[in-house]
């Protein structure tokens, strides 16, 4: 366990850019290593990702291994871990920190079993423990309930961490690093799974992640046509709509537009929960956001221990007239 | 169709919030008065079964771990159309971790022997981890697919699509397999009156450690691999400002002058 050194992080991209959230963990990586003064890797993986590495190391990163493959062009567990064993194997990296995304969460759990050691996953907080040097890894559980902090006994100590968690370095372009690659080594007849197809079910207009504004309905608003007001909101705030999980089981919005534990993690500008009781499961997605408005018939409503301005009252009166004066002052 | 569904009781998730309490002492969460509930979570991954088994025909074995199941709670999905229900329950394989529980429960899939598909829930309500079901495919070297939202089988072979951030993806998996379910699934059927007659007469096997050839320094607190050092809840500030007004229309329109004022909007 003490052979272990550095701190490696597990960059994905995307359209050829680094994802905002390789550079969340490079920013969170970098701060770890030099904190235990060790130093910081990144591992990009896929095809055609060498351009990265110089991105990676703009973004804090001492070293980055990079391996390229066509059998990486999708991601499939079993290439994917194949190459991180490889990777983790040669570079033993004390701390591994991944994104908590569709890959991460399923790449980083199956890839500390392979290891033999242990993982955090959804992490919002990673800090160094000032006596043992252990990293103290911090995840919400009991669906947003509580906080838990967990410290491994093995190495490497893997992580993955919450989108928009952690803050990413300004990026240098002086910074100097090495880079080195590394051969897949892949065997095809490995890889037991296939993608048939992928299908985007994104709502129009502006993402949810990136919105500065949402508008987000829950179970009261009663069906697709409440929802069409939201929008209206949302377009006049130049922001976007989202839901809690009744509304996309129910099919009165996109399950894509879902904000919680199990959907998206926004943290926007603005957010107005319209009809949201409040679940700490739905308050995990948007803890995050600077400013929470609640409207909300129950006094009681958990959203409202939340928000920073709260209307007590029906959202089908109260939205309306919102909405109308809000154009009047966009206008003035 | 051979296949194993991994769930587990926890406190009721869907509890208020208000209620919810830890136990400093012992690092665990409380839910005074509430009583627990087979995992939501779980309960998905039941459906995508019984789905499976309604086209496919077959057998449905569910496993659950724990301490102090009630069995009235732990007897569900056999109440909603699961076959047998095998428990894990004994001491010394609680207060364990996940690499615990995963190995804990691989034990019993391979002493079970047969299996065609694996099914657990994307994570537990309890501990959010998001581990067991991944873990169970690598400590059984079988391919696995997270997060399905659909299932088809033929031929050997299982079609999921899998949730991703902006929709979903087809993968075509060659069975067996471990599959983890999401909620995206859609709501798991309500046990029949027939049902849960048939779950109260039939008795769950029961399996210790030792029937799973799992030494003590593998199982439960002695095999953990990962510790919780603090269990809190987080502080709300709670600093709401109630806007009113004569009418909710009158509150309304404050609001916007408030977020106005404040550069909100």
């Amino acid at each position: 366990m003490t052979e272990n050194k550095g701190v490696m992080v597990y960059c994905e991209s995307t359209g050829g850019r680094l994802a905002a959230i390789a550079t969340e963990g490079l920013g969170c990586g970098r701060k770890l290593a030099d904190e235990i003064g060790q130093e910081l890797s990144a591992v990009v993986a896929g095809t055609e990702v060498e351009s990265l590495a110089n991105q990676a190391i703009s973004f804090g990163a001492d070293k980055v291994y990079v391996i390229e493959d066509p059998l990486l062009k999708d991601y499939h567990a079993d290439s994917y871990l194949a190459v991180m064993e490889k990777v983790v194997k040669e570079a033993k990296p004390q701390i591994l920190i991944l994104g908590q995304t569709t890959i991460g969460r399923d790449l980083a759990p199956r890839l500390a079993f392979r290891l033999e050691t242990a993982v955090t996953l959804d992490c919002i907080e990673l800090a160094i423990d000032a006596e043992s040097k252990r990293l103290l890894q911090t995840k919400p559980v009991y669906g947003g309930n509580a906080l838990a902090v967990f410290m491994s006994d093995t190495d490497p100590q893997i992580a993955t961490i919450r989108t928009k968690a952690m803050t990413p370095l300004p990026p240098d372009t002086s910074r100097k690093g090495e880079i080195i690659k590394i051969d897949a080594g892949l065997d095809p007849s490995a890889i037991r799974t296939r993608v048939l197809d992928k299908v985007v079910e994104e709502a129009e207009g502006i993402k949810l992640e990136d919105a500065e504004a949402v508008i987000a309905g829950g179970r009261g608003i009663g069906g697709a046509e409440g929802f069409q007001q939201l929008a209206e909101l949302a377009q006049l705030l130049k922001g976007a709509v989202g839901a809690t999980r009744p509304p996309c089981d129910n099919g009165w919005v996109p399950d894509t537009v879902q904000i919680g534990l199990t959907g998206k993690i926004i943290a926007p500008e603005l957010y107005i929960a319209v009809a949201i009781s409040g679940s700490s499961q739905h308050l995990s997605g948007c803890s995050g956001s600077k400013t929470v408005v609640a409207i909300n018939k129950d006094a009681e409503a958990n959203i409202f221990r939340e928000a920073r301005f709260g209307v007590v009252g029906d959202w089908k009166k109260v939205l309306p007239a919102f909405t109308e004066k809000v154009k009047e002052l966009l206008a003035s | 169709m051979k296949l194993i569904v991994c769930v587990k009781q926890v406190i009721d998730p869907e509890a208020p919030p208000a209620s919810f309490m830890i136990d400093s002492s012992n690092n665990q969460a409380m839910l005074p008065g509430v009583p627990p509930v087979i995992d939501p979570y779980g309960e998905y991954a039941v459906e995508a079964a019984l789905r499976v088994k309604d086209t496919q025909g077959g057998n449905i074995t569910a496993i659950s771990l724990g301490a102090n199941l009630l069995r009235e709670v732990i007897k569900k999905p056999l109440a909603m159309g699961a076959d047998e229900l095998v428990l894990l329950e004994d001491e010394t394989l609680t207060d364990g971790d996940s690499w615990t529980t995963a190995c804990a429960l691989a034990a019993a899939i391979k002493k079970i022997g047969e299996y065609d598909i694996i099914l657990c829930g994307r994570e537990s309500s309890d501990t959010n981890a998001g581990q067991v079901g991944s873990a169970i495919a690598e400590l059984l070297g079988l391919p696995g697919v997270t997060l399905a939202r659909k299932i088809e089988v033929s031929d050997s072979k299982a079609k999921v699509e899998r949730v991703t951030a902006d929709g979903y993806e087809t993968i075509e998996v060659s069975l067996p397999a471990v599959i983890t379910v999401s909620n995206e699934i859609g709501e798991p059927r309500y046990p029949t009156i027939k049902g849960i007659m048939a779950a109260k007469k039939k008795e769950p096997l029961i399996w210790k450690s030792a029937d799973l050839g799992l030494e003590p320094s593998q199982a439960g607190a002695a095999g953990r691999r990962s510790q919780v050092t603090r269990l809190f809840q987080p502080v709300h500030e709670g600093k709401c400002e109630m806007i009113e007004g004569d009418t909710p229309e009158e509150a309304a329109v404050s609001l916007a002058q408030k977020l106005r004022e404040a550069k909100a909007i």
